[in-house]
């Protein structure tokens, strides 16, 4: 079973691990995933790669705790083994050089941005980067993300780290200022994807949405993950997590993600009460 | 007397209360109808029973062990050939395989051979005490390695055959658990979990490598898998891709694919949330969508999650049904309702985007289409709505395109199947494949027939000069 070889906390709620999974480190590309489950009794939840190793054979995903599985993988320890752990999964992203890429991240997106900021920038774009957090939400994560990106704005919706509002301002003051981008990518909330989508359809701006449609299998075999894009059904966990944004129905994607938010909340309590964590 | 085939004398829990929980329905014979049972078969000189089995099972040989109290000797028997009994003698559908051509029923009842297999591999997973694994077998240590790619049936029987005849076999399955469709599809209460992993680790037994958590494609490719060494390579990723009905509504919250409720309920024990982390939703009324053994499946576990009424809604007539008729008998027995010659054609929603009403059409059977079963006919301006809180969506599911979209060597046919020739090699050279991947969806047995088929294949291109 995969070993956790490395952890480190990123930010109060972030956290970064490797884990020994030489098959998955040496086919993973950008904008890949992998799902894994914590105990016999887990959920499969799917997350992020951020980063590969693949002569050491190391798998590298930085994650938010925001909810079962996520709230036990925080818990374990350099050593300690995952119970499963499935990748790389879903479409690779298809990165060229265009020439300015902004990428947007908010919320649980912003543990998600760094190996897409890295992705675009080593093929030549420049990546200007825009996060909407709380200061606590950054520490660590703020230093790497600004290593790797050309340029960085900040802003958050209590005003804890500077600047008050929503990135969608960041976005429309750029467009107002003529700041020249050749794509955006988006990553985070459904609601703020879908308010970046509505400023740059207009434009017609090329504008990429990581989606997070609930998953259970993620292989391509239950169909819970479906997607409307372009009228099209799709599903996430094969077609994506990719998307354009522009033909996305949100609507559609908000309404399915909220499925089990009772159910959601009650897994949370449950774990948290065998181990013991406060949610 | 033709449909004496159809008359279930397994003991099994009553209907009323079988339905409070996912326990096994049917209780499998005793020990004294068993031996009777036996007794009956006239050991035919030339068996067409042996003919209609897809693995070839001697039938008459391990009934007769049987019939001399040899219970042991009968599951030796049985497992010559089939590495999976307890699984078949519960989910096969005899009566449309080795019963059917029994001589027997030309004038009376068949041998229940289903029935006599359960039997002899119940008792010696139960009754047998001292050494279980008496198959184990050394290898050569330089024996050459062979990919079998998913673990259902196909995967479970093509691995088994290749262990046997002295390979290094390696099963590769995407999933948490072994099985395919044993253990994400078929319920509990017609196929225990405990007894799927009893089997497969018998084949581990054998000497077969299982790898969980290997996507093919995706966390090896197929031109890996050649490069680490294997041989030959056995696809049978099964027919996993969901059909949806592609109506309006759809995608509201309350309409699952059958595949997704079936994981729920069977691969996560959605049935005991929040112990096991995923849940699973039932609403009071449930519209399952098809009338195959999935769909059944589907009903009968929403029954057991809680629902008030559970409705088949089919577009054809009952004779058309294809699922096993003790199945249909066994649903009905436990109360659900069937709605024939109705289909679906939209699905409303409340305000806050869950399933509330389903619009269907009537039909009527017209001319006889392609499979050969009359077609439905909508009845124009028959629409009308049903109040339903939860939908199934059980119209089928074709084979899993996730392989071949990796690897685009390998030709599909337009609705998916993998095309492989009379031996059952794909169009990559080395690549075999079998089951539901090349069929679509179609029986555990004669997917377990093609992988054996496969198998002594795989035996002869690996020994070909090349
Ligand atoms: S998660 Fe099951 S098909 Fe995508």
């Amino acid at each position: 079973m995969p070993k956790l070889l490395h952890k480190e906390k990123l930010a109060d709620n972030i956290t970064l691990i490797k884990v020994a999974a030489p098959r998955i480190a040496k086919n993973a590309q950008p904008g890949q995933f992998v799902v894994l489950r914590v105990s016999d009794k887990g959920e499969r939840v799917p997350l992020t790669i951020a980063e590969t190793d693949p002569a050491k054979g190391e798998v590298t995903i930085i994650f938010q705790k925001v909810g079962a599985t996520t709230k036990v993988l925080d818990t374990m320890k350099v050593g300690d083994e995952l119970v499963n752990l499935l990748g790389p999964l879903g479409a690779p992203a298809h990165i060229k050089k265009l020439g300015t890429v902004v990428v947007i991240g908010g919320g649980v997106g912003i543990a998600e941005i760094l190996p897409a900021i890295k992705a675009y920038r080593a093929v030549g774009n420049k990546v200007i980067t825009i996060i909407g957090a709380r200061c606590t939400d950054l520490l660590i994560l703020k230093d790497k993300i600004e290593k790797e990106s050309d340029e960085l704005h900040i802003i958050t919706d209590d005003g804890s780290c500077g600047r008050k509002g929503f990135v969608s301002d960041i976005l429309k003051e750029m467009i107002e200022g003529n700041v020249k981008m050749d794509l955006v990518f988006a990553v985070g909330p459904v609601p703020m994807m879908e308010v970046i989508s509505n400023i740059t359809k207009p434009l017609n701006l090329k504008t990429i949405v990581s989606l997070n449609p609930i998953m259970l299998d993620a292989t391509g075999m239950c169909g819970v993950c479906r997607v409307i894009v372009g009228g099209h059904t799709k599903f996430g966990c094969v077609d994506g997590p990719e998307f354009d944004g522009h033909l996305v129905d949100f609507v559609d994607l908000k309404n399915r993600l909220s499925t089990y938010k009772t159910e959601e909340k009650q897994a949370e309590e449950h774990v948290c009460k065998i181990l013991g964590v406060k949610i | 007397m033709t449909d004496d085939i159809n008359k279930r004398i397994m003991p099994e829990r009553e209907a009323d209360n079988r339905i409070k929980d996912f326990e096994e329905v049917a209780l499998g014979i005793s020990t004294e109808q068993a031996v009777a049972e036996a007794k009956r078969c006239i050991q035919c000189k030339k068996p067409f029973c042996v003919k209609g089995c897809p693995v070839e099972i001697d039938i008459p040989a391990f009934i007769l062990e049987i019939a001399k109290g040899n219970f042991d000797a009968a599951a030796k028997k049985l497992k010559e050939k089939n590495a999976l009994p307890a699984i078949c003698g519960r989910v096969c559908p005899q009566e449309d395989q080795c019963e059917k051509v029994c001589i027997l029923g030309k004038k009376g009842t068949p041998i229940r051979i289903g029935y006599l297999e359960r039997f002899a591999a119940d008792w010696e997973r139960t009754q047998k005490t001292g050494d279980q694994r008496p198959e184990t077998r050394d290898r050569p240590p330089d024996a050459p390695k062979m990919a079998v790619v998913g673990s259902g049936p196909a995967g479970l029987t093509c691995a088994s055959e290749l262990a046997r005849k002295g390979y290094a076999v390696s099963l590769f399955e995407s999933l948490h658990l072994p099985g395919g469709v044993l253990s994400y599809g078929i319920p509990e209460f017609r196929l225990p979990k405990e007894i799927v992993r009893l089997e497969v680790e018998y084949i581990q037994s054998l000497g077969v490598d299982l790898q969980l958590d290997v996507l093919v494609g995706k966390t090896i490719t197929i031109q890996q898998l050649f490069d680490e060494g294997y041989k030959s390579v056995f696809l049978g990723a099964g027919a996993g891709l969901p059909r949806f009905m592609r109506v309006p509504g759809e995608n509201l919250k309350g309409v699952y694919s059958a595949n997704e409720f079936l994981v729920r309920v069977n691969l996560m024990k959605g049935y005991k949330f929040p112990e096991y982390m995923t849940p699973v939703k039932i609403g009071k009324k449930v519209a399952v969508i098809g009338a195959g053994n999935v769909a059944m499946d589907a009903a009968r576990c929403s029954l057991r999650l809680g629902a008030d009424e559970v409705t088949i809604v089919y577009r054809r007539t009952e004779k058309e049904m294809p699922a096993r008729i003790e199945e249909i008998e066994r649903a009905k027995e436990e109360g659900i309702k069937f709605v024939l010659l109705n289909a679906p054609t939209e699905v409303f929603g409340d305000e806050n985007g869950w399933v509330k009403e389903m619009e269907c059409l009537k039909m009527e059977l017209g001319e006889p289409d392609s499979s050969g079963r009359r077609r439905p006919v909508p009845i124009e301006g028959s629409e009308y709505k049903i109040q339903v809180d939860t939908i199934i969506v059980a119209i089928g599911q074709t084979p899993n395109p996730l392989i071949p979209h990796a690897d685009p060597r390998i030709k599909t046919e337009k609705w998916g199947g993998v095309i492989v020739d009379d031996k059952g090699m794909s169009s990559i050279p080395g690549v075999f494949s079998g089951g539901d991947l090349v069929r679509g969806a179609a029986t555990v047995i004669s997917a377990m027939g093609d992988g054996k088929q496969a198998a002594i294949a795989m035996d002869a291109w690996v020994n070909s000069p090349k």
